[in-house]
């Protein structure tokens, strides 16, 4: 996303002093290396040993889940890229009431708990389809068309006007227009989108662990397996290596697509079209309309089961989340849910997730944007989070932090801070793209009116960042907020979130506990939808 | 400046007074356990954690939960940091992973004062004493009573009866390699049908439909027809206080079952607490080991973690004897086995069942 940004834009020469650039670099590198490699780098010297190495490459099946790991995520990639165009289009080249809610609540899906979407899918897909690659497909589709919306819709939204319209006057049909103009600008974003969206199928573990069935595990889900289930944690380090080394392949192979694929371009925000005839009218309001349906049918089958314990109608799973001191059914039996210690400890985390993914998301995003090689390194290595498991991250931290001084197993903030981990490099991804469309003109304004290099980013850089970096807030909020993966594997004393109090209800049986859980999800959508829809009018005010 | 001076005089009070306080090491000093647990343990306002604080008013000594995951990942961890544990007890491990726990010397063995009132069929489980049996239940197959009713079919009784062509594409089970359920289910097959027996009754279930997922809460709410999730399959695996537990949570409330537990195709899970060695506070774990298996916490055990309590004096709450009911013969695999043999069991069994 950001190296096709960096391409569309002249390359600036470095003006920034050695001091800054380090000062910008050392807390990014800092938290990366000691909340990321050092865990992972101890848990691997501590449970691989040559003949584990040899033990798990060499066990019957292996091939078989990569090859099911890849063409699902393949698949995947392709189904959700196609899906996703239209939107994206629809987002951003069109202008109509109710875009900007619609563009949040796109976004929804993509930051809901799997445990949650996964149940609400397997009430909307016919049997059939259940346990099936196919079902794995559609959920994967559903979740990350988003993705694509985002990275493809905000280069879109950028293509100046002029090229397709001089295309037509030259006899080209608006076919022939999209194949040969617009779709090769937009090559870079896609390639984007493609590569993040392979990233999140082929790591893929509560979709496919609730909708795929036993028989098509990912390799992350075996790794979770072999780690937990099994107690082979020499065997799941081993794989996570395998499906680091994998990604490594892919995202070295997507930088060298997208690096191609770009085009010189200047840049400058094209207005949003109005709906000027009736046939363009139908086209927005109905495209508009399977948008919002596609992102919402889920979320209203968790509404609808939410009043739907048993085979009737009934608010007893909403008054168990307003009434913790026992379920309605039957008082002081069960599993109560505290939902308003739940919901403050899920926005704490959230909090404590945002404040320090949007400082070291930021400053990396300033790194990145003013040393161009190390940045770029510095880039992939904040997506390495990503494409690690969870497990050796979780078991990793464990037993590195479990002696003075750096005695936090117990520490609350390890949670939030592993929310980090994931949220930072959305945050660099909703910020770079700003500072980079940046002229290098305005730092020799700047630097004209008598500002030292110093001066001239703060007064520049740093201002420009403020917009960008409140949108990646936001993201990295509602990524806290939804974040199951991360937290179960980390231990943890004190209440639990609310993705971990849904997973703990839907544990149990009984119609109240079940439709307790599916209201909470339906609070948790409603939560993240408010901070999408925050961060998107903070989005849609920077080009202002 | 006067104000910076006072400032300045106050921390260096208040320095004084934590180094004093750092520097204290009067017995006297409350100590605060950690009991690591599983994540079904519920974290507060239930009455088995107001039975906990009991335990504080009665010793002064404070316990915090710490959830370390499922019970397979908080033995994984705790096999990872032996010696230098999480916390100073751990509360949940079963018998299908006791000996991965007793393998990596997680516990240090302590004989606790209530065992005499602990069923000996349990404790004989660990005769080391390297954890207490604090409670147990059993995993059996459910069934959907109506479903059955309705078509006139006789639900099955016996392992052997679900190769039964009757019974075609009705059963879903969990997967071993990922389920506490689905790998007790499994046992239970090896122990009917013996080590050598067990993989040609996994080949007939494949054959005769059986639907494998990798979450019980997937298999029960997503898959089996008696849940409130309806889905078409009316053969579980789940456990015997499964009916009782859709009784107490109805909506609309119910006063019969609507489904019921197989008794003849169950496996017992024992669940067992335990000092972890390394603890700073031998002495106090000990004590919260102690209480576990005492009868005050013992009797709030059933209605918030649905298992049977350890002790034989603690009397049931009537749910579990109306509705539900216990197997007399359960099915049984000793642990050590189990720990021999699981990662070939359960390798073999995907190659029988998923492959």
């Amino acid at each position: 996303m950001d190296r096709d940004r960096a391409a569309l834009t002249s390359q600036a020469p470095q003006r920034l002093p050695r001091w800054l650039r380090a000062v910008l670099l050392a807390p990014p590198l800092v938290f990366l290396a000691v909340f990321y490699a050092w865990p992972v780098v101890t848990l691997l010297a501590e449970v691989v040993r040559g003949s584990t190495v040899a033990d798990t490459l060499g066990r019957p099946g292996l091939g078989r889940v990569l090859w099911f790991t890849t063409w699902q995520a393949a698949l995947s990639t392709a189904a959700t890229v196609a899906v996703g165009m239209a939107p994206a289009y629809l987002l951003a080249r069109w202008r109509f009431p109710g875009r900007r809610l619609l563009a949040a609540v796109v976004v929804v899906p993509f930051l809901l708990p799997t445990v949650v979407v996964g149940a609400a899918f397997t009430r909307l897909l016919p049997d059939r389809l259940l346990g099936t690659a196919a079902a794995i497909v559609v959920a994967h589709v559903y979740f990350n068309v988003s993705v694509v919306v985002r990275l493809v819709g905000t280069l879109w939204e950028q293509l100046p006007d002029d090229l397709s319209a001089a295309a037509r006057t030259l006899g080209a049909s608006p076919w022939q227009t999209m194949r040969h103009v617009t779709l090769p600008l937009l090559r870079p974003a896609i390639v984007a989108s493609a590569t993040v969206t392979f990233l999140f199928t082929f790591t893929s573990f509560g979709v496919v662990q609730i909708l795929g069935g036993a028989a098509n595990p990912t390799l992350e889900v075996e790794i979770a397996r072999r780690a937990t289930g099994l107690g082979d944690i020499g065997g799941a380090a081993v794989l996570s290596v395998v499906q680091l080394l994998a990604l490594g392949v892919l995202v070295a192979a997507s930088t060298w697509a997208q690096r191609r694929a770009t085009v010189p371009l200047v840049v400058a925000r094209a207005r949003r079209r109005r709906v000027r005839s009736p046939g363009e009218r139908l086209g927005v309001t109905g495209l508009a309309l399977a948008t919002a349906l596609f992102t919402v049918v889920p979320i209203a089958a968790l509404v609808v089961s939410s009043l739907r314990p048993g085979d009737h109608w009934s608010l007893n799973g909403w008054r168990a989340v307003f009434d913790s001191t026992g379920t309605p059914a039957r008082p002081g039996s069960g599993a109560p849910v505290d939902t308003w210690a739940a919901l403050t400890t899920s926005l704490r985390y959230a909090l404590v997730a945002t404040v320090l993914s949007v400082v070291i998301g930021g400053l990396a995003t300033a790194a990145i944007g003013a040393a161009r090689r190390r940045g770029r390194l510095l880039d992939v290595g904040l997506m390495l989070p990503l494409g690690t498991s969870a497990v050796t991250i979780g078991f990793g931290m464990l037993i590195t932090f479990d002696h003075a001084p750096v005695d936090w197993r117990a520490a609350w903030w390890l949670v939030p801070l592993g929310h980090a981990l994931v949220a930072v490099p959305f945050v660099v991804r909703a910020a770079l793209p700003v500072l980079r469309a940046r002229p290098d003109t305005w730092l020799d304004a700047a630097a004209t009116l008598g500002a030292s290099p110093a001066r001239a980013w703060w007064e520049v850089d740093a201002r420009l960042l403020v917009r960008p970096l409140a949108a990646g807030a936001g993201l990295a909020a509602a990524i806290s907020l939804g974040e199951f993966g991360a937290t179960t594997l980390l231990s943890r004393t004190g209440n639990e979130t609310l993705p971990l109090a849904i997973a703990r209800l839907l544990g149990r049986t009984g119609d109240v506990p079940r439709a307790q859980a599916d209201a909470l999800a339906v609070l948790l959508a409603a939560a993240t939808m408010v901070l999408m829809f925050a961060a998107e009018r903070n989005r849609d005010a920077v080009g202002r | 400046m006067n104000t910076r001076r006072a400032a300045l005089a106050v921390g260096a009070a208040l320095l004084a007074a934590g180094v004093a306080a750092c520097g204290d090491d009067e017995p006297s000093m409350p100590v605060t356990l950690t009991l690591v647990t599983y994540d079904s343990f519920p974290a507060a306002d239930t009455s088995l954690n107001t039975a906990l604080a009991t335990f504080t008013e009665q010793t002064g000594i404070g316990v915090t939960l710490a959830v370390a995951g499922d019970a397979g990942t908080m033995v994984s961890k705790a096999a990872l940091t032996a010696g230098n544990p999480e916390g100073d007890v751990m509360w949940g491990v079963d018998n299908a992973l006791l000996s991965r726990a007793l393998a990596a010397e997680v516990f240090d063995p302590y004989e606790s004062k209530e065992l005499a009132a602990i069923d000996p069929a349990l404790t004989a489980l660990v005769p080391g004493h390297e954890a207490t049996p604090v409670d147990s239940g059993d995993v059996c197959l459910n069934y959907d009573i109506a479903w059955f009713a309705d078509r006139g079919i006789e639900p099955p009784t016996t392992l052997a009866d679900l190769t039964d062509p009757a019974y075609r594409d009705l059963l879903v089970v969990q997967n071993p390699a990922s389920s506490s359920p689905g790998l007790a289910f499994l046992l239970a097959t090896v122990a009917a049908f013996g080590a050598d027996g067990w993989q040609q009754y996994w080949a007939d279930l494949r054959a005769n439909g059986v639907e494998v997922v990798d979450s019980w809460t997937t298999a029960y709410y997503e898959r089996f027809s008696g849940s409130s999730g309806k889905g078409l399959r009316p053969l579980v695996v789940s456990y015997a206080t499964s009916p009782p537990a859709e009784v107490l949570f109805a909506d609309p409330p119910r006063t019969d079952a609507p489904t019921a537990s197989i008794e003849a195709t169950c496996f017992r899970q024992v669940e067992f607490a335990g000092v972890l060695r390394g603890t700073d506070h031998r002495d106090e774990a000990r004590q919260l080991v102690d209480f576990l298996a005492g009868a005050t916490f013992q009797a709030e055990v059933p209605l918030n973690l649905f298992v049977y309590p350890a002790r034989t004096d603690v009397a049931l709450p009537e749910a579990f004897t109306t509705y539900g009911s216990r197997a007399a013969d359960p099915f049984t695999v000793a642990p050590a086995d189990i720990a021999a043999n699981q990662q070939a069991w359960i390798d073999e069994w995907t190659a029988i069942v998923l492959r």
